[in-house]
């Protein structure tokens, strides 16, 4: 039998929101946290970043994704209540917060937890996930593999790229391999408008002149050993391919940043019910997940456009595991309301592609951070009828908050908007 | 390039066959080696084989490929065991929805009643259905035979390989065969990049381009039919929802598409089967796919594009007799083994003895080895060890701590052994470890792979390939285009 370890507060994943959450569980009086990281170093894929841009929110500063990282890592570090496990994976973990993980040095652990943080970040979507026809020769990578090799281990996967997908690490490579002296013939996105944010377009495309194909996608890649070519077609209003507008273009490098996807396998063991909308955990403004004691945060909860809110939400789940934590005696009961509070449910309406927190609870005072389903000029967001707040320019790329007040609590209930428990956060739109 | 020895007998052409043989000839008191023109054995319509081994009700009685098949299956377990090699008795079902296709269905059972197909039963949809809920509704009947497996058999090949290896035959990779002449001295071979080999005896195993070599021997031969086949895997998440392997009724081309477990874990769907002009074409198209998922559907409704993880081809060396074809040239010494099509994996273990006995006629001498070791060093597969012997090997080598595929949980331990093995490039680490086989299909775990395989084998990364020669993954040092004052940009 192996050596079980105790911990208040177990964190999986040290990248942007696992090192958010443990300082902000420290903060609220968590007297022992554990951060398991995969990796050799603390930082996720901050570490690969190498761009600036990172932090205008949160420091007002532009930061590289390393520099961001540094504003979190000294601090834990220095903290000797938190105990940081390197080159450390998670093997499983169960709905009662025991986790069993592989260090190279103490082997085996088993480690149980009052409260557990989900912090394992996201995956990038792969060719097989696309169905894209055609040979299967080396020189076709996600865009954070391609960031990786370049920005990490010093090599050049390849010299003249066709990138699908304009998701923003793809946009950011596009750049990057252009400074590096390759060309990138072309960037190739299915839908009528951008994935990526409008200031990547203008920064890592229109400046260097790379070519943006929208309603187009990749519809065959040629080569047998390498990569020497792509065939691209426009597409219709059902994103299928038209006869007759196929071009091949030659390239040894197809680089696909064609999204990404909440790396959830854990919380699934765990038995934690996941949203399909965002392939993220179902949690409430707490971003405790319906499995009691166990919170999650960053990309593993939903696909962020900005570090700054993952900071954020980190935030707010460590300082809830902490208090969760806190709360628990020692034969595991928690005492008073188990912090799931969520008795009402927000569902995307109209216009919204998801919603978070998906459970609030009432009267609760809470930012909504919410994705809209296609650019729009300008829209009214309502809640159930009540009017949140209106916006001008919005993108499914760009992750909108707005706060839910107590005013808006008072309409909901007073005119009986909110019956049945569930409400309904629509975007409509204004001239 | 060139070797020096003069064997016994060379093999040409590495698959599933050609390995098989290779580890029977291993058995004997002789020089035996292999020469295979990929980066690795079991590349051609091996790696891309669906992994079936069939109880033998396909094909005609008094085939080849019904005797070897029904022979084959019966060697299984015992070749699996000795090779370490996934193999799992799953059982497979072919499934009747008319009246028209039942009829078909019992034929088939008669058949394998006459090719003495041990295990078969006969079921209705209902009692099908409670051995595999997800069948579709429509499935009336069902030809069941418990004696159905299924095994990775690309793993198999290697394996094979690393026995033979063990045992003292010569494997050469990278190795093209552009001639065979015969003379006093028996045959010559010599390669693409004009190196030569030289042996008593000669198995051609070479798949789809053996009627190539049996030409090159003066055989006057059929050609081999090239059949692609695409098949798409899922995610393991959806890997239980047939536990056997799921046959329509065929059609006379083909066995049809099919829903197969793998010895993996996950589900697969395919194969098309498209006759080609060319040898190889191994692209997946856009129809293959929506074919393959409007039959499969039909089986198992629940099945999901959405799903689909990874897509390949392969292509089949289509016999144009519809059987094993064996012939021998050169009075016996030279054997020729052509259009090994399906059941060819199953078949490989005996079609490999009757290689060995059409050389003893040819007039080899088999003599056996006494210090003959048929067992392979039992691979470290970390995911599946309890947590006792996880915490052991780790502690005799922590690179067994070292996750490096996790969608697939496999370790740098598992890596550095796969390589100690025989594997040379990225997809031969994928296939013997399942490294980057996962959901990210290798989106995080190439760069460590590439650095690791570089490590071990004292390379740049730079000459680090996915599968050999022309497929490097990288193509130069950062900074290096712009030293150069050579830019695109």
């Amino acid at each position: 039998m192996l050596n079980t370890h105790y911990t208040d507060v177990a964190i999986i994943g040290g990248g942007p929101a696992g090192l958010a959450a443990a300082l902000a569980a420290r903060r609220a009086g968590a007297e022992h946290v554990t951060v398991l990281e995969r990796n050799h170093e603390l930082g996720g894929i901050l570490q690969q970043c190498i761009h600036n841009g990172f932090g205008l929110h949160r420091f007002k500063e532009e930061l590289t994704g390393p520099e961001y990282a540094y504003r979190f890592i000294p601090q834990v570090e220095a903290d000797p209540k938190i105990h940081v496990y390197l080159n450390t994976m998670v093997l499983s973990l169960s709905p009662e917060k025991e986790m069993t993980a592989v260090h190279p040095v103490h082997g085996l652990i088993n480690l149980k937890a009052k409260s557990v943080i989900l912090a394992m970040g996201c995956r990038e979507r792969t060719r097989g996930a696309l169905s894209i026809p055609g040979t299967r020769p080396a020189g076709v990578y996600t865009a954070g593999t391609a960031q990786r090799f370049v920005n990490m281990d010093g090599f050049m996967p390849g010299k003249r790229v066709v990138i699908l997908g304009s998701g923003d690490i793809g946009l950011i490579m596009a750049r990057r391999f252009t400074m590096e002296g390759a060309k990138v013939e072309a960037v190739v996105e299915i839908m009528p408008y951008p994935a990526g944010l409008a200031r990547n377009i203008a920064q890592c495309l229109e400046d260097f002149d790379i070519p943006l194909y929208l309603n187009s996608t990749v519809t065959k890649i040629h080569g047998k050993d390498r990569v020497e070519g792509v065939t691209i077609s426009q597409v219709d209003d059902n994103w299928c391919p038209i006869p007759g507008t196929e071009r091949y273009i030659p390239c040894d490098t197809l680089l696909l940043s064609v999204g990404l996807i909440p790396e959830n396998e854990l919380s699934q063991e765990a038995e934690v019910p996941l949203d399909p909308r965002t392939g993220g955990p179902i949690v409430d403004e707490s971003r405790e997940t319906l499995v009691s004691g166990i919170f999650a945060c960053g990309n593993v909860l939903h696909v962020h456009d900005l570090v700054d809110y993952v900071s954020e939400e980190a935030e707010i789940a460590g300082e809830a595991a902490a208090r969760y934590a806190l709360k628990q005696t020692a034969d595991g009961v928690v005492n008073g309301k188990n912090g799931m509070g969520g008795q009402f449910t927000i569902k995307p309406g109209d216009g919204i592609r998801y919603v978070l927190p998906q459970r609030v609870t009432q009267g609760a005072e809470v930012d909504l951070y919410m994705r809209v389903t296609q650019p729009m000029d300008a829209i009214t967001l309502s809640l159930s009828g009540v009017t949140l707040a209106r916006k001008r320019q919005v993108r499914p790329s760009e992750m909108l908050k707005i706060k839910l007040k107590a005013q808006h609590w008072d309409s909901l209930l007073e005119d009986g908007k909110a019956q049945g428990r569930e409400l309904c956060l629509a975007a409509e739109p204004r001239l | 390039m060139g070797e020096k020895t003069h064997y016994d007998v060379i093999v040409i052409g590495g698959g599933v066959v050609g390995t098989a043989v290779l580890r029977t000839l291993s058995r004997y008191q002789l020089k035996a080696a292999l020469l295979e023109k990929h980066a690795e054995v079991g590349w051609g319509a091996t790696k891309a084989n669906s992994g079936i081994v069939h109880a033998g009700f396909h094909n005609k009685p008094g085939s080849w490929m019904a005797k070897l098949c029904v022979a084959g299956n019966q060697m299984y377990d015992q070749l699996c065991d000795e090779l370490d090699v996934p193999f799992l008795r799953n059982g497979l079902m072919m499934v009747a929805r008319t009246q028209e296709e039942e009829e078909i269905l019992q034929q088939f059972y008669q058949q394998g009643l006459a090719n003495g197909v041990p295990g078969m039963e006969i079921l209705d949809g209902d009692a099908a259905r409670r051995l595999e809920p997800n069948l579709a509704e429509e499935i009336t009947l069902v030809l069941r035979a418990s004696t159905g497996g299924i095994v990775a058999p690309f793993e198999l090949a290697a394996a094979m390989a690393e026995n033979a290896a063990a045992n003292g035959a010569d494997v050469y990779t990278e190795v093209e065969v552009a001639g065979i002449s015969h003379g006093d001295d028996g045959f010559t071979i010599t390669s693409k990049d004009g190196g030569t080999w030289k042996a008593t005896y000669i198995v051609n195993s070479a798949g789809l381009f053996s009627d190539d070599l049996a030409r090159m021997c003066g055989l006057d031969v059929p050609s081999l039919i090239p059949r692609k086949g695409e098949e798409y895997i899922l995610d393991q998440r959806v890997g239980n929802l047939v536990r056997h392997t799921i046959f329509p009724v065929p059609t006379p081309k083909s066995k049809g598409i099919l829903v197969i477990p793998t010895a993996e874990g996950n589900l697969m769907i395919g194969p098309t089967a498209l006759e080609m002009p060319y040898k190889d074409e191994l692209s997946t198209t856009a129809e293959g796919l929506d074919e393959i998922l409007s039959f499969t559907q039909r089986l198992v409704p629940k099945i999901s594009r959405r799903d689909i993880i990874a897509s390949f081809a392969g292509i089949r060396s289509g016999s144009p007799t519809g059987d094993f074809i064996f012939e021998t040239s050169h009075e016996g010494k030279a054997v020729h083994l052509l259009g090994i099509e399906s059941p060819g994996l199953t078949a490989a273990p005996a079609i490999a003895e009757h290689a060995a006995e059409m050389l003893a006629e040819g007039g080899l001498s088999l003599i056996e080895k006494p210090d003959f070791n048929p067992r392979r060093p039992k691979v470290i597969r970390f995911k599946q060890l309890s947590d006792e012997e996880k915490e052991e090997v780790i502690k005799e080598n922590p690179l067994y701590a070292h996750v490096v595929c996790r969608c697939e949980t496999i370790t740098e331990g598992e890596i550095v052994d796969a390589v100690r093995r025989g594997a040379r490039t990225v997809d031969g680490v994928k296939f013997r470890t399942r490294a980057g086989m996962g959901r990210c299909q290798g989106g995080f775990c190439t760069p460590y792979v590439v650095k690791i395989l570089a490590r071990e084998l004292g390379v740049s990364p730079l000459e680090i390939t996915k599968r050999g020669k022309g497929s490097e993954l990288l193509t130069a040092e950062a900074k290096s285009f712009l030293k150069g004052g050579e830019t695109n940009a």
